[in-house]
């Protein structure tokens, strides 16, 4: 047996692939949460659906979704020009400190230019964190997956270090930072704990969309991640649309940081490092590195979120089960969607096999 | 004050242990063409599982195997997504380390959750009082065992060059009927194992019990060592060194009075900085393998 390139893909396939790799999730998840002695069928039916059957439900499905838009745009972003940004977890963060930075030093500012200084300054700190891998890529061409994923760490650290040190709260004595002022908190919508954060992050979605779909910047960008050394030849400048792209996913990142903290915390804390950014990696795949893509997933993975949190309560299966489902569902897509370019045919004698290079 | 420099070296040996069991692994993979990003997931798996199952068994001799063979899954997972599928390369790591990360925090909730901190049976260090010598067995495993092991077999064995070769040109080693698949597939799964062994030494040696941070990035320091050291076993042992070296120096700072302003996590993320700043040096111009996270399929 062994795997032969297709000649033709028909059109059901791509849709039936992700169909089984569903399935196959399903039933590689079912083991594990009958071990926590739960009935797998009712588990599924509180990760999925059992969110989206109440109002309030809908709106904590909303408010979960909401970093993933931002950190699966910034890695779609990213991955569509062929550099490999895995640090939108720490551009994130960076993002979030920059904000809170500026809010606490000018506490009293008014709605009006609080709200746009702080979303600026949290686009801006994603930015310097995405910047010295992007610039030695750039400059000496050193490969950004690894610089991206060391600064995460580092990111966190400062994170802590921060909370523990000059930011600690003087009231409390306990790592979070102080409340910010009125005027930064990114106003709510529904009079539900869903802010302005999504507004911003669905006008994002729409205009990344448009520019990746209408325009000949789109079509640049995808030449560029599809075959860098034709797009190259064919005059187009990969290396720096790689630059400005690294650049771009930066601030993507960093603008939900600052969301985070302006539309839910309203101060910073630790609990901001819970892999918004590596998770962002996995809207993005699943979202098939599209802007809608990415607004379906980070909507359906925000489900399984709350999902989580439910049934932890309900069904005490612990919540690090949304985790496992939502990595085991990445897995077995990008394999299903993988192998469906390929077909099984049994293994012929090689002298049986003339035209074995036509592949099919 | 007179700075205890026998100490801070003696700390750069265990410091830099896990991370020659893992960059070695990661390197076995790269060397055939394959970039393991699961790494960072595969040490947390080997702490994890060495640290159950010691819980579970109080026998370090069966907690260290069961790692070992939980390395050797991730691995075959990893394998079986890159090699067999073609999945990409970058994709497939990620997803492996959020999996590993998310399997072992869901039976840590289960098994662990709530009530205190258990504590399992660990290693002791030999020669204890014996100064630098004063390590765990683990570390010299990895010093004296591991490290010329793994070059002599690239260097001088029919499999090492065969690894190689495959890393290199996997036309050529395929129609020198060498399996691309097959070879792969092997230094995956091996790589795997040693990195687990570099999780485990951080609860079975180093801690005696398992906490959600244990391994903080040093999957991606492994692989940052392995570009530091150009795909090569001394080079990335040294780089291991390196890191331990300025681990352990900031260790020492860190109870030092005179740098007891500065807040420890700056302290702390001072060796990752310091990798990005020898990769920014070291890692001009480097040669990946020549067929470097592309899947191979017959023409």
């Amino acid at each position: 047996m062994r795997f032969v390139l297709r000649s033709r893909e028909p059109r059901w396939l791509a849709p039936a692939s992700v169909g089984v790799a569903v399935l196959l999730t399903l039933l590689l998840t079912a083991g594990p949460i009958r071990m926590a002695g739960s009935a797998p069928v009712a588990a599924f039916e509180r990760y999925v659906v059992t969110p989206l059957t109440t109002p309030n439900g809908l709106a904590e499905v909303l408010l979960a979704a909401t970093p993933l838009l931002f950190t699966g745009l910034a890695v779609a972003i990213a991955f569509r020009v062929g550099y490999y940004n895995i640090g939108a977890e720490g551009q994130f963060l960076a993002g979030a400190m920059a904000t809170t930075a500026v809010a606490l030093s000018l506490p009293d500012l008014p709605t009006v230019a609080a709200l746009p200084v702080g979303l600026v300054a949290g686009a801006l700190g994603g930015v310097a964190w995405a910047f010295l891998p992007a610039f030695l890529r750039r400059r000496a061409g050193i490969d950004e997956v690894v610089t991206t994923l060391l600064l995460n760490p580092v990111a966190v650290l400062l994170l802590q270090g921060l909370l523990n040190g000059p930011w600690r709260n003087p009231e409390t004595g306990f790592p979070d930072s102080e409340r910010f002022g009125s005027g930064y908190e990114l106003p709510s919508l529904f009079g539900t704990r869903v802010h302005a954060g999504l507004l911003l992050g669905l006008v994002l979605v729409a205009v990344i969309a448009v520019v990746l779909l209408a325009t000949p910047l789109g079509v640049r960008l995808r030449a560029a991640g599809q075959s860098p050394s034709a797009a190259e030849f064919s005059g187009v400048p990969v290396g720096l649309l790689q630059w400005r792209s690294a650049l771009v996913s930066g601030a993507l990142a960093g603008l939900g940081g600052a969301s985070q903290v302006m539309g839910v915390q309203h101060q910073l804390t630790g609990s901001l490092a819970a892999g918004y950014g590596y998770t962002g990696v996995v809207v993005a795949t699943l979202g098939g590195l599209s802007a809608l893509g990415v607004l379906a997933v980070a909507l359906l993975l925000g489900d399984v979120q709350v999902g989580a949190q439910n049934a932890s309560i309900r069904l005490q299966l612990p919540s690090q089960m949304g985790g496992v489902l939502t990595s085991v569902l990445l897995l077995t897509v990008v394999a299903a969607l993988s192998v469906r370019h390929y077909r099984l045919v049994r293994r012929t004698p090689r002298s049986a096999e003339p035209l074995r290079a036509g592949g099919g | 004050m007179d700075f205890p420099i026998l100490a801070v070296l003696a700390a750069t040996l265990t410091i830099a242990t896990p991370l020659v069991f893992g960059g070695l692994g990661a390197l076995l993979g790269e060397r055939t063409g394959v970039l393991n990003l699961g790494i960072e997931g595969t040490l947390y798996a080997g702490a994890f599982v060495g640290f159950l199952v010691a819980s579970r068994t109080d026998s370090l001799a069966i907690a260290t195997l069961a790692a070992v063979v939980a390395g050797a899954l991730a691995g075959a997972l990893m394998a079986l997504l890159t090699v067999t599928l073609g999945v990409n390369q970058h994709v497939a790591g990620i997803g492996t380390t959020l999996l590993l990360v998310a399997a072992c925090d869901f039976t840590n909730r289960l098994l662990f959750g709530g009530g205190e901190r258990t504590v399992t049976v660990k290693f002791d260090r030999l020669f204890s009082g014996g100064g630098i010598l004063a390590q765990y067995p683990m570390t010299f495993v990895a010093f004296l065992l591991l490290a010329p092991a793994v070059w002599w077999v690239l260097r001088s064995t029919g499999a090492g060059l065969r690894l190689t070769a495959v890393g290199e040109n996997p036309e050529a080693a395929d129609t020198a009927g060498i399996s691309v698949a097959r070879t792969r597939w092997t230094a995956l799964v091996v790589g795997g194992a040693l990195m687990a062994l570099g999780g485990s030494f951080l609860t079975l040696s180093v801690l005696g019990t398992f906490t959600l941070d244990i391994v903080s990035g040093r999957g991606w320091i492994c692989i940052a060592l392995v570009i530091f050291g150009r795909w090569k076993v001394w080079p990335v042992v040294l780089g291991a060194l390196l890191f331990g070296f300025f681990d352990a120096l900031q260790l020492q700072l860190a109870i030092t009075s005179a740098f007891g302003s500065v807040p420890n996590e700056l302290l702390i993320a001072l060796p990752y900085l310091v990798v990005i700043a020898a990769l920014a040096i070291r890692g001009r111009g480097v040669r990946y393998p020549g067929s470097y996270l592309t899947p191979y399929r017959r023409a």
